[in-house]
């Protein structure tokens, strides 16, 4: 502190909660009396600047925190994102609507289909396309087992950064097996970008069907298992209740959805409030927190999973009832024709080298939001209507979590900020675009 | 040690316990790669699955996966590395103490992949030495075990020993910066860093 | 009351102009001059309490060059809101938001970043997504897709650090 041990009065800082975030500087000077502090004591001497990133275990992806910490009480805290910027938005702009499905898997590459569902649904907005129904329930059925991953996957990091090191590989096992189910219906295990505009690429064979079902039977006892490990852990407790609360006034002006709002007790979910591809069709529940603390959003997820699974079951009923139905749009301004035809049909080869080469959406924009496991995912298309994107904006919840990190994290003590970052939840595929 | 050599000298004809000290040594170090995760996007998450239950790297020796480089043999690069995260990623591979290996996992490290965009490396290999490239966007984890075994066999053709005897790997000792020039423990081709990095014209994309 | 009676009534006094947007939405633009009194006016008496985005469209050629949207949410009406504002290329500047919903200080670098638009009043406006010292904005419409010298603050950092610290071993080459 030899700046400020020449002495001399030392104005109180008065700090905005969050303005590490905007980039306010504040002059940091700190009371005392000359002469009865040990300059010694390494608890209140200088402030610290720690750089927590880009290449960190428990940031979740490359994050940067610049961290100003006083002994363990952090004082300044200010993201820096940009690490995984891989210019998707310009992207867009010159690959074209269709070959841009590829990219939208790899946002949010936790729940990659549930991007793809987003994306399409704005498009088929913009071009009024409609979905069969089956399609529908297709898309909700892989929305949901996508949210089930991401809820995982946050589930086990935050638990192995908390310390909980059981939980990463329960929750890695399960994951593996709805990477098996995936595998089988799309092909692939991760980034699978299944969905079409206007519906899904391919149907689901009844033997896939019957092993979702036997995973959808025995996930809900792994959920227990989950919960036994830590809703009553008296380390988990202490480390995330009350740490991080959020009202519901911070929320909204924070720009703050999903889970994170839910857990303040604001009852906002986008597949209830304004429903898509058939969600008002289902049966579920919406967990609602209280105080909106880390513990909360742990509940909540874990809930959410609960809901997922019953969401899940209602759409392989759905599917039985409508086997054999359309999955896929007929619409050949946007909708590839079956391979086979294109060989018989002038008609369809005309129209799959329109699509391929020239595929044009009409001039306007359209905004489409879903509900995401991170809040709320929206895709702002504009076309001129020429071939060539206008603007594709992509809406990323995540952004807005990790906005709210220094609004969670100032005054705090160093180790809360492992818990507000896993239980805000964000991924920086999706922050970074 | 000079007795063990032969007479003539020729680095390639020496003698036995040389390379069974080489064997023994690869042995050890095959067996013990300690990844260092650089988990930057899509495949960092195939890469946890690596590491979790299904996959388990551990059985093949790479049981400590530490996130500080100073403690990690292997680096991999799952991910797409952009320019603005280079400088930290070119950081953590110097970080890492010798003998070091490098696997870019996934198309985006190994080419940029699917983003020939302003912000994206093209390729891990423009910022550092990489052993072993493994495509997929994301390459199943089967695919990366592959790509640890390969690098394994690639490991058991390096001769440390008879390069600590011939003296290279001490090398020469620079008095004026005070340090050693040491060779690198594998011959891995050095990175394109090293060629004139072609000069990226304004319009352009780079190589 | 339904979404356009209550805009048109928060926004009695303010001109604007109401669009017909693909999705069947709400959407109105605005002079970029009245952004702060408007968006305000949504806030406080038609009650969108939550901003969704705010991002840009770059229209070159055709001026206004850009066009600054933003996107409301109202919880409590349960229905959304688009504004648009037009300004122009050369120097492109609005006024900030974030006094009214701070959760819009990313959004707002962002728009500086990828597009150039000063944001008046915005604390801390500096690039979010590009590296600091980056002289361009990539979403800008002549901006290439593959950029240009995209490896240049790397080359420069390297050169740095090699000139510091002169190599140790091959392997740092």
């Amino acid at each position: 502190m030899s700046t400020s041990s020449t002495g001399g009065p030392a104005a109180k800082t008065t700090r905005v909660p969050g303005s590490g975030a905007t980039g306010a500087r504040t002059t940091r000077t700190f009371e005392f009396a000359p002469g009865e502090v040990d300059r010694d004591d390494p608890l209140h001497g200088e402030l610290m600047e720690l750089n927590m990133g880009p290449q960190h275990p428990a940031t979740h992806g490359v994050l940067r925190i610049k961290v100003v910490l006083d002994g363990e009480h952090m004082v300044e805290v200010e993201p820096d994102v940009g690490y995984l910027h891989r210019g998707k938005e310009k992207t867009c702009e010159s690959l074209g609507w269709r070959k841009f499905f590829v990219h939208t898997d790899r946002l949010d590459y936790l729940q990659p289909l549930m991007n793809n569902c987003a994306y399409a649904l704005a498009l088929e907005k913009l071009g009024a396309v409609p979905v069969p129904e089956r399609g529908q329930t297709i898309r909700v059925l892989l929305m949901e087992l996508s949210r089930v991953m991401a809820h995982l996957i946050y589930l086990g990091t935050t638990s192995i950064d908390l310390g909980a090191v059981t939980m990463f590989f329960f929750t890695f096992s399960e994951r593996e097996r709805i990477y098996t189910l995936l595998d089988a219906y799309t092909g692939h295990r991760m980034n699978n970008t299944y969905i079409r505009i206007g519906g899904v690429y391919a149907d689901v064979e009844p033997a896939v069907e019957r092993d979702i079902r036997a995973w959808l039977d025995q996930f809900p006892a792994k959920i227990d298992e989950f919960e036994k490990m830590l809703t009553g852990n008296r380390i988990w407790f202490d480390r995330n209740r009350n740490i991080g609360s959020l009202t519901p006034e911070m929320c909204k002006a924070w720009s703050l959805s999903g889970p994170n709002l839910r857990a303040s007790g604001v009852e906002w979910d986008l597949r209830k409030k304004q429903p898509y591809s058939g969600y008002e069709h289902y049966d579920f529940e919406v967990p609602i927190g209280t105080i909106g603390d880390c513990y909360d959003r742990y509940a909540v997820r874990i809930e959410e999973m609960r809901q997922s699974v019953r969401i899940c079951q209602q759409a392989l009923d759905r599917l039985e009832k409508s086997r054999g139905g359309e999955f896929l749009s007929d619409d050949r301004r946007y909708v590839l024709p079956p391979r086979g035809r294109v060989q018989t049909s002038m008609e369809e080869l005309i129209h799959q080298f329109k699509i391929v080469t020239d595929m044009a959406l009409p001039k306007g924009e359209a905004y489409h939001a879903v509900e995401s496991s991170k809040g709320e995912l929206g895709f702002f298309v504009a076309s001129d209507g020429t071939s060539h994107p206008l603007r594709c904006h992509i809406r990323a919840p995540g952004l807005m979590n990790v906005q709210a990190i220094p609004v969670l994290a100032e005054g705090r003590l160093f180790s809360d900020m492992v818990s507000i970052i896993g239980s805000l939840d964000f991924v920086m595929g999706e922050v970074d675009r | 040690m000079g007795s063990l050599k032969p007479a003539d000298g020729h680095a390639s004809e020496t003698g036995f316990f040389v390379t069974q000290v080489d064997w023994v040594v690869n042995w050890g170090r095959k067996n013990s790669l300690w990844p260092m995760p650089l988990g930057l996007s899509c495949c960092g998450i195939e890469l946890m699955a690596m590491i979790g239950p299904k996959f388990d790297i551990a059985r093949f020796g790479a049981e400590a996966a530490r996130f500080s480089p100073r403690q990690c043999d292997l680096m991999v690069v799952a991910g797409t590395l952009t320019w603005k995260m280079a400088e930290a990623a070119r950081l953590i591979y110097d970080q890492m103490p010798d003998p070091k290996w490098v696997i870019a996992m996934g198309v985006c490290s190994s080419s940029g992949g699917m983003y020939d965009s302003y912000s994206v490396v093209q390729g891990v290999d423009m910022i550092l030495p990489v052993d072993l490239y493994v495509p997929g966007c994301p390459p199943r984890p089967d695919a990366v075990i592959d790509a640890i075994l390969k690098l394994q066999k690639k490991i058991e053709r390096e001769k440390p020993f008879q390069l600590l005897l011939e003296g290279d790997v001490v090398g020469e000792y620079d008095s004026g910066t005070k340090r050693f020039l040491r060779a690198p423990n594998h011959s891995v081709p050095t990175t394109r860093s090293h060629e004139v990095l072609p000069p990226t014209k304004p319009g352009g994309g780079h190589t | 009351m339904s979404t356009q009676e209550r805009v048109v009534a928060a926004l009695a006094g303010i001109q604007h102009s109401l669009q017909q947007p693909r999705d069947g939405g709400l959407s109105i633009e605005i002079e970029a001059s009245v952004v702060p009194q408007a968006l305000a006016a949504l806030r406080d008496r038609a009650a969108f309490d939550t901003n969704v985005f705010v991002t840009a469209i770059d229209r070159f050629p055709a001026e206004p060059r850009f066009t600054v949207c933003y996107a409301f949410l109202s919880t409590t009406h349960n229905d959304r809101v688009r504004v648009q504002a037009r300004i122009p290329g050369e120097k492109p500047h609005i006024a900030t938001i974030t006094h009214l919903w701070p959760g819009t200080a990313y959004s707002e670098r962002e728009c500086f970043d990828m597009f150039g638009i000063v944001f008046d009043g915005h604390t801390g406006l500096k690039r979010l997504l590009m590296p600091q010292g980056y002289d361009h904005f990539p979403l800008r419409k002549e901006f290439p897709h593959q950029g240009i010298e995209p490896d240049r603050l790397y080359r420069e950092w390297d050169q740095r650090r090699r000139e510091r610290s002169p190599l140790r071993s091959e392997s740092e080459a």
